[in-house]
């Protein structure tokens, strides 16, 4: 395969946002005949180099070949025409159309200017049973068949199009094992057609299965590009999250160093696990315990979060509260029972971009009061200059819009909203992510200094490092299963990482 | 093919108006006979091909609240040069027609390129449509110049003794034209991806921007030509023509089973709720003691009950946000 | 300077200012405020007293504007209210009978409520979008009025019942404190955390859900408070002219509250609203209708006058518009902040 040219290759590619580094040197080749899966965590860059070979971006330095030739992408557009066609995760095909239509829609076959609709439902089946082994209804709206057949019906798209290289963005984070199956036939039947395909993913084992080489990014820069049957599964968590082997030296503990008597256990899960989300599992907290999250993304840590916060509702089990003899059904309902929940997704649900810092500050707050309780605004200003003041929220006015904050800024305002609360567990998810290094270290001291006078943590990250810094206890996750729990001496990086590998 | 769960609401339609017709046969004598039904095609004609292009907006996704102003300034600018300044109608007809679809491809772009709502780019067009009425007069402009009230009085004769007249002829041709438009051309299709997903519509690479213009044209062409019609039927001019007359002309189409929402619906639904408005008048006229008004909350009711069908329906549809 | 024009009242203000500047040369006399009977006469007074209304329905409509919502109903609830109110009135045997008419009134009143509890329940509950759920009291709303005036003009005689929107009070003409009653009402969502609670739905509803705040009964008290609003401004249009009519009465008025609303520096978006901006908004277009009547232009052409506020005032807000106005002075740097904004989301 080695002799082989590759059909689409990206070399030092930059890309910088302002501010942001969001690719700095980045290679990329595609083989013919070859499915080559995409890896890293949050914030690798993934998704900008998608955008960029998508022709949504615009690269600022290095070369984008095709067959050899050099080629510039300047539009989604452009980009098919040179042959890349991308199958999103959110289906970016018309629900509300035929199967057939959205295989053929731009490019129906016509006479006169009359779309031959026979025509085209003939085609469509012809395509979807010879390529894809896939016998449906093609006349039937697409919004009628599951997101798996939905995926296929884009593919079918892409390959009409005479795709050369077909970007599939997690495609299998909607589809169980079954659907995931179908497409993984499909992929290799595509594959033996000599078709590229670049499967981005986070699940080890579909990594495993399909890709014969992988490129794995982290924070922006190239890690490598590796047959897939010569890295093993250790070696693979190792480039996304953590350190080289040998630069790993045991990073001593904080919650360790200093050992703190837990209280008694504040909050247990039996059994619960939500469809699509995550399986089953248990997990008890204790006051003034830091639970740890580990795993990959899509391992199903938010969803677990989301749980315990009453954000979804269980298909399975219960979430107890053994002092109080309540539970949680909503998020007003876990916020009258002090627990916290600082968003992975900042903007569409954490801040009100709108309103002030001092406003986003005492809304829960004044949530938990009620409409009529109102916080007067001689107190509102106190508590905000307090808050401020203590997480060192910069610039230090309470009456700047919150939207205009940095990231790291807006993530601490919303710390100060449910600190104000006085939480006994604040559940966060994801809380230094993009924020620059000085923040960072606060949010993880001010962790430690709470838990010390009792509070509880559901501690989220996608740096293992830092869940192994502030946590007592960590649950390990994997492909939506709690798979370990690991305590004291075990809470090594690469015991952790060994599990979140494992295979 | 089963009876697919896109069908339900334009089968209601369909029933509804049969049951409507059925009912008004049997109470009334008189009721049932060709001429009543061609009747409705006749007193709505311009109701009609409003309805035919409000759809292709609604499809879309949007909605156009221009449209009985831009009637009533077609009504105002046929009658002022035909009476006022003597132009003949077959050159001011066509003018007509190209403002309407002008003053519709305008409110497109601005809703397109600025990415302000519809709803009140076209709020803006119906003010300022209404007002240029004004501005050309504020009274009533009579038409009698021949080529009017020749088209007015021609009954085309039907067997069974029954007629249409020349604006239904319109109105059907138009129908028959925005139903093969929407089925079977690309610019139709366009229409539909538009009003189901327009991120996915862009992303397929489809002319998003030229069909959401277009789209806005066409029910400014509509309506325009709805206003010649209904010079037609009215032989005046008048800035209060068709007052309100957007709201019939959404009801219609929702009644026709078209989603609000966008993406889902048919030309020919909305022939059938035109003609479901056209039957709820025609019983109360035959039932003498219940007055006007009960026509407006008929419709209301009749709207109420479609829109929460169409919630019903759509609540249910997986991959629909 | 610079803080006073980026203040949100600024612009309306000086518009309100041109316009009565105007006024004021074409007709000198415009300002001039006499008192006659221990009652102020003037043009001045008349727009507040003839604006009142409008200001009313308005009020009740920027709280709904802010949930990202909009009340088309709220002219048919005008009309329903008037005709209730006149009829209730009109069957009496003493039509001047105070209880009567406090009954009437109250009758209105709580129907108005009962009809804005519809709306809310369809926004808030069953989850219709707002434009299509009132749309359908916009609609059947006019029939029911006409239903209960029967179709025909219903006149009072009734010097108790004209008073609530013709009559003074300590000089002044009663509306004018029916609608401060109103605004320091509205203004109650700024002393509760109400203000705060619709702000953030409107800005962002996922949040204010994770954030423990009732979306629903939120959305819901708007819609009550704005048909309330729409209610009162019936009786006092209906009042003003001893009678109610089906057919007109409140016509144009959701469209006309709505500019008034826009021009006050709500945005249709939702979020941020701003009452008293609104109550400028509505005595501008009130203002604006006057001064074409004084003139002599036709009264209808107001119309053009708003078509072109409406464009002007969205224009302003559009993103897109200030987006290709900006990328003339600042080239790149625009673009680039927004490149960001997606790229972070």
């Amino acid at each position: 395969m080695s002799t082989q040219k590759p059909i689409l290759q990206m070399t030092k590619i930059h890309k910088r946002f302002p501010g942001v580094k969001a690719l700095s040197d980045v290679n990329l080749r595609l083989f013919p005949g070859e499915v080559h899966a995409l890896m890293g965590e949050n914030g690798a860059g993934k998704s900008t180099l998608i955008k960029v070979l998508t022709g949504v971006y615009s690269i600022d330095e290095g070369r984008v070949e095709m067959e050899g030739m050099p080629i510039t992408l300047h539009s989604p557009l452009e980009s098919q025409a040179a042959g890349i066609s991308t199958v999103y995760q959110e289906v970016n095909l018309c629900p509300n159309l035929t199967v057939a239509e959205n295989i053929f829609i731009g490019r129906e076959p016509r006479r006169f200017g009359r779309i031959l609709w026979k025509e085209m439902n003939r085609r469509a089946a012809e395509l979807l049973s010879e390529r894809m082994n896939l016998q449906i209804d093609v006349t039937r709206p697409l919004h009628t068949y599951s997101v798996a057949v939905q995926q296929l019906v884009a593919i079918a798209r892409a390959l009409n199009i005479s795709a050369k290289v077909l970007i599939l963005d997690e495609p299998t984070s909607s589809l169980d094992q079954k659907e995931v199956e179908q497409l993984f036939r499909i992929m290799r039947k595509l594959k033996q057609d000599g078709l590229s395909i670049l499967f981005v993913t986070h699940f080890l084992d579909q990594m495993y299965e399909i890709s014969d080489r992988v490129t794995i990014l982290r924070g922006g820069e190239f890690v490598g590009e590796y047959m897939a049957e010569e890295l093993t599964r250790l070696e693979l968590v190792m480039k996304m999250i953590g350190k080289e082997l040998h630069l790993l030296e045991e990073l001593p503990s904080l919650a360790e160093a200093d050992q703190h008597t837990l209280g008694g256990e504040w909050i247990r899960a039996e059994g619960l696990g939500r469809k699509g989300g995550i399986e089953p599992f248990d997990l008890a907290i204790r006051q003034g315990e830091v639970v740890g999250l580990a795993g990959l993304l899509g391992s199903g840590r938010t969803e677990t979060a989301r749980l315990f916060f009453g954000a979804d509702k269980p298909d399975s089990g219960r979430l107890t509260l053994p002092e109080s003899a309540g539970t949680v059904r909503s998020p007003r309902e876990a916020i009258r029972r002090r627990i916290a929940f600082c968003s992975e997704n900042r903007k569409t649900e954490g801040i009100i971009g709108d309103l002030t810092v001092r406003e986003n500050i005492i809304l829960v707050l004044q949530a938990k009061y009620g409409a009529f309780k109102a916080i007067s605004r001689k107190r509102q200003e106190e508590i905000a200059g307090e808050y401020i003041r203590m997480l060192n929220i910069n610039p230090p006015n309470p009456d700047h819009l919150i939207k205009n904050l940095s990231g790291g800024n807006q993530q601490k305002v919303l710390l100060a909203r449910w600190l104000l609360t006085e939480p006994q567990l604040l559940i966060l998810d994801e809380p230094t992510r993009g924020i620059d290094i000085g923040a960072k270290a606060e949010i993880q001291k001010l962790v430690l200094s709470l838990s010390r006078q009792g509070m509880s943590f559901l501690f989220i990250s996608s740096e293992l490092e830092e869940v192994l810094r502030v946590s007592d206890r960590i649950a390990v996750l994997r492909d939506r299963r709690k798979v370990k729990e690991v305590t004291g001496k075990d809470m090594s990086q690469q015991h952790i990482m060994q599990s979140i590998a494992g295979g | 093919m089963s009876l697919n769960r896109k069908y339900i609401p334009i089968v209601v339609t369909i029933l509804l108006f049969l049951v409507m017709f059925a009912a008004g046969s049997f109470r009334y004598t008189g009721f049932f006979s060709l001429q009543v039904l061609m009747n409705l095609l006749v007193d709505n004609a311009f109701l009609l091909v409003t309805a035919v292009g409000m759809s292709f907006v609604i499809l879309s996704g949007g909605i156009d609240l221009s449209v009985g102003s831009v009637i009533a300034l077609s009504t105002m600018i046929s009658a002022s040069l035909v009476q006022q300044l003597g132009w003949p109608p077959l050159v001011v007809i066509p003018l007509v027609l190209l403002m309407g679809a002008a003053f519709g491809s305008a409110m497109g772009a601005i809703i397109h390129y600025f990415k302000i709502q519809p709803f009140i780019v076209t709020l803006a067009g119906m003010f300022l449509a209404r007002g240029l009425c004004y501005v050309i007069s504020i009274d009533t402009i009579t038409i009698d110049h021949p080529f009017y009230t020749a088209v007015a009085q021609t009954k085309i004769p039907l067997p069974g003794s029954s007629f249409l007249s020349i604006s239904a002829v319109i109105a059907l041709i138009v129908v028959a034209a925005a139903i093969f438009t929407a089925h079977y051309t690309r610019f139709g299709r366009n229409v539909y991806a538009l009003g189901g997903n327009e991120q996915s519509a862009l992303l397929m690479g489809l002319p998003v921007a030229r069909t959401k213009v277009l789209v806005y044209t066409l029910s400014g062409f509509c309506s325009s030509l709805a206003g010649v019609v209904f010079t037609f039927y009215m032989l005046s001019g008048y800035g209060l023509h068709a007052v309100g007359f957007e709201l019939d002309t959404i009801a219609a189409v929702v009644i026709g089973g078209t989603l609000l929402t966008g993406g889902v619906g048919y030309v020919l639904g909305t022939f059938f709720g035109v003609l479901i408005q056209g039957v709820i008048q025609t019983i109360i006229s035959f039932e003498g003691t219940l007055s006007s008004w009960w026509t407006k909350i008929v419709i209301g009711l009749l709207l109420f009950v479609f829109i929460l069908l169409q919630r019903v329906l759509t609540s249910g549809s997986p991959a629909r946000k | 300077m610079g803080r006073l024009v980026k203040h949100h009242l600024f612009w309306p203000l000086c518009v309100l200012a041109a316009l009565l500047l105007f006024n004021l040369c074409y007709s000198p006399d415009f300002f001039t405020i006499t008192m006659h009977d221990g009652h102020l006469y003037g043009s001045l007074i008349d727009i507040l007293n003839f604006g009142s209304p409008l200001i009313l329905v308005a009020i009740g409509m920027t709280l709904v504007v802010a949930t990202k919502g909009i009340d088309l109903s709220v002219g048919s609830i005008v009309a329903i209210s008037g005709a209730v109110a006149c009829l209730s009135i009109s069957k009496g045997p003493d039509q001047n009978s105070l209880v009567l008419i406090l009954i009437s009134v109250l009758l209105a009143v709580g129907l108005s409520l009962v009809l804005g509890l519809w709306n809310g329940l369809l926004v808030s509950v069953a989850g219709i979008q707002p434009i299509i759920a009132t749309l359908i009291l916009m609609v059947a709303g006019r029939g029911i009025a006409q239903l209960v005036t029967g179709g025909q003009i219903i006149t009072v005689t009734s010097a108790k019942y004209a008073y609530i929107g013709s009559g003074s009070l300590a000089t002044l003409p009663f509306s004018i404190f029916v609608v401060i009653l109103v605004l320091l009402i509205a203004l109650l969502t700024r002393r509760t955390a109400l203000g705060l609670f619709i702000e953030s739905v409107g800005c962002n509803p996922t949040a204010s859900l994770m954030a423990g705040v009732r979306a629903k009964w939120v959305i819901l008290s708007v819609y009550i408070f704005c048909g309330l609003c729409a209610g009162i401004a019936g009786l006092l249009l209906s009042s003003n002219v001893s009678s109610a009519d089906g057919n007109n009465a409140g016509l144009w008025y959701e469209l006309d509250a709505i500019l008034a609303v826009v021009i006050g520096g709500t945005s249709l978006n939702g979020g941020r609203y701003y009452l008293t901006g609104t109550v400028i908004g509505a005595l501008i277009i009130q203002t604006l209708t006057t001064t074409i009547y004084m003139i002599g232009v036709p009264p209808e052409i107001t119309l053009v006058v708003k078509a072109f506020v409406v464009l002007a005032v969205c224009l302003i807000q559009s993103d897109s518009f200030r987006a290709a106005f900006a990328a003339r002075w600042k080239t790149r740097h625009y673009p680039a902040e927004k490149e960001i904004t997606r790229h972070v989301s």
